[in-house]
Parts: structure tokens; sequence; C-alpha cells
């Protein structure tokens, strides 16, 4: 558990070190999951104390966003006249994007289905 | 002379990280607990409940913000280090990701395109101010990535925090929902769909449907941080433009 935490921190912080030599418009901890994810393949499997680590974060991750959520109650006077349009905005707009994305995904799945068919045929 | 000890008590922890700290667990796994009670029903998202509870605490109990954030921080700091950690779920399913390139590359610059323009055009159509507009336009990657985008193109970034959060429960409240409606079953397409849209929080919500669901979640919440670095820049100029 220490070593798999150590291993996550370890790569947090070589992705930071690229994002700043680099300056990429990425966060550091995205570029460390890039980075981690090569290491793993490269090494051809992950080891069993940082698949159980790793499990046992994501199980829980969205308790990490609890603290920026609860800033809620900073800005709530800032946005009071436009707690609707901004809700309305949001949803929907939320909604949209999983319907889109699912929509596109199935579209070239099967546009590539139909493609190996034909191809085998 | 049992009250002034209490209230003497309540004075020194209120104060230190500790209360908060232990505060934002206890809130969230009541609502994890209420979530799971009831199926893990979309609706009774456990982040959602959490923050209820938080914010009326600290409400009746006149604590500022900032006081309960300097408790709340240690676990705001493991965002991080799980966003690192989804390279392992990724590399698990890496053989069914791979066979899948086109589909997935296709339907990540669709929908991160989708999320940013949408929230725009509908916020803007609905008369939200400027400042408001540019801090919605990241709304759908995870919190740290879409605080960095709003700071990039004029938003406020806390705001944005803020608005990330709605993001990803509204995602992980509604997906089940959008996803039936439109008849999709296979779970790589959910996830991938959930994570572009609605990132961690919504991943976190896949991953409580399926690994598979988790595991796609999480590329797309990964992939879409990075495209909408990119893209939410662009399409802002081009906004400006027309």
């Amino acid at each position: 558990m220490i070593g798999a935490l150590t291993t996550l921190l370890g790569y947090q912080l070589a992705g930071e070190i690229v994002v700043h030599l680099l300056a990429l418009p990425v966060p550091g901890p995205v570029v460390g999951m890039v980075l981690l994810f090569l290491s793993l393949w490269a090494r051809g499997s992950a080891p069993e104390p940082l698949r159980d680590t790793a499990s046992g974060m994501l199980q829980h991750f969205s308790l990490l966003f609890v603290p920026a959520g609860v800033g809620v109650m900073v800005h709530l006077q800032r946005v009071s006249g436009e707690v609707w349009p901004i809700l309305v905005a949001v949803l929907a707009s939320t909604a949209l994007a999983i319907a889109v994305s699912a929509l596109a995904m199935q579209w070239l799945i099967r546009m590539r289905h139909a493609a190996h068919g034909d191809a085998e045929r | 002379m049992i009250t002034p000890q209490i209230a003497d008590i309540w004075v020194y922890l209120s104060a230190r990280p500790l209360l908060w700290l232990t505060l934002t667990l206890v809130a969230y796994q009541g609502g994890y607990a209420i979530y799971r009670h009831f199926g893990f029903h979309p609706l009774l998202n456990p982040v959602a409940l959490a923050i209820v509870a938080l914010v009326g605490t600290l409400a009746l109990s006149g604590t500022p913000y900032q006081t309960y954030f300097d408790g709340a921080q240690f676990v705001h700091f493991l965002l991080g280090p799980a966003t690192v950690a989804l390279a392992v779920p990724l590399y698990a399913q890496f053989d069914k990701l791979r066979a899948l390139l086109v589909p997935l590359g296709g339907a990540l610059v669709v929908g991160s395109v989708t999320a940013i323009v949408s929230v725009l055009g509908i916020g803007w159509a609905l008369g939200v101010a400027d400042a408001t507009l540019l801090s919605l336009a990241p709304k759908s990657v995870t919190t740290p990535i879409a605080m960095g985008i709003a700071e990039k193109i004029g938003g406020i970034p806390s705001l944005t925090a803020v608005l990330v959060i709605l993001t990803g429960i509204s995602g992980a409240v509604m997906a089940k929902y959008v996803l039936d409606a439109l008849g999709i079953a296979d779970h790589s397409v959910r996830g991938f769909a959930v994570g572009i849209a609605a990132h961690g929080i919504g991943t976190a919500r896949a991953f409580q449907v399926s690994e598979q669901a988790g595991a796609f979640s999480g590329l797309a919440m990964g992939l879409n941080g990075a495209a909408t670095a990119l893209l939410a820049p662009a399409l802002l100029a081009l906004w400006r433009v027309l």
C-alpha cells in the first residue's frame, strides 16, 4: 500500500515536471497517468499491490470531489441571479454530451463492423 | 458548567483541520450508505448528499469555507494520485481499447465539442453573464484540469470547480436514463460517453456499474481533459469572431 502510494505520487511528480519542462497545456496528473500507463505496458503487467490500491482509490473517486463541491457556498451569492439558467445549461449540455458521444461511438463501431463484414464477403 | 466547556471544545476543534477532514469522510460515508441502501439509485448521488450535509453544517455553525477547506484539502489533494491511478484499469482494458481506436477517437472529438459548444450556446441564450460563461466552458473535465483551463480563458477557477462538480453529479444522475432511452447497451460505449460528459464523478458511477464501464469512463475522462484543454480556447476564439 505504501509502495503503491509512492508509485502514484512519484508518477504525479514526474508528470508535473514534464508539464513544466515542456510547457504542456495539460495538468501534471494526466501526464503522470500516461507515464504510468506506458510503464505498465513496457512491464507487461500491473503489480498486485498497485492494482489493489488503484481499485480501492477509484471505488471512492467521487469522495475526492466533495471539498471543492462544498465551495458552492462561496459562489451561491455571486450567481444567485443566474442559478436557473446555469442549472438548465449544465443539465441540458451534459445530457447532450452523453447522448452525442454514445451515438457517435456506437455508429462508428457499427460502420466498422459493416466494413469488416463486406471485406469478408 | 458543561455548556461553556462544550463551547470551548467547539471553538478549539472548529478552527482545526481534524474536525472538517473527519466530517468530510463522515458525510461522504453517510451519503454512500444511503446510496447503497437504495440499490445505488442514480438520483441519490453520494457526492450531492455529502455536499448538502456539509454546506448545511457550515452554514448553521457559521464556519467560513476557507476554515473548512484547511481540513478538507487533504482529501482534495488525493485527486492527483487518483488521476494517476486511472492508468491501472486503463491498462487492464488495453486490448479492448486498442480494438476500438477509431470509434473512441471520433466519439471523443464529437463529444468534447458538444460539451463545450452546447453549454456556451444554451447559457448565452438564457442570458448568463460572460464571466460565468467562461467558467462554464470546461465544465465536463475533471476539477484540476478545468480550473487550469478557466484561468487561461478568463473564467473564475473556483467557480469552475463548483460547476464541474454540478456537471459531474448531473451526468452521474442522468446517464442511465439518457443511455437507456437511446437503447445503448454496450458498457464500453456507456462508460466512454459518461466519462466525456461527467469526468470523475461520472467515472465513479461507472465503476459502480461495471469494471469495463469504469475503465472506459476513466479513459474518456483523461482524453477529454487533454482535448478540452486544446479545444476550449480555440472554440472560444471562434465564438468571439462569430
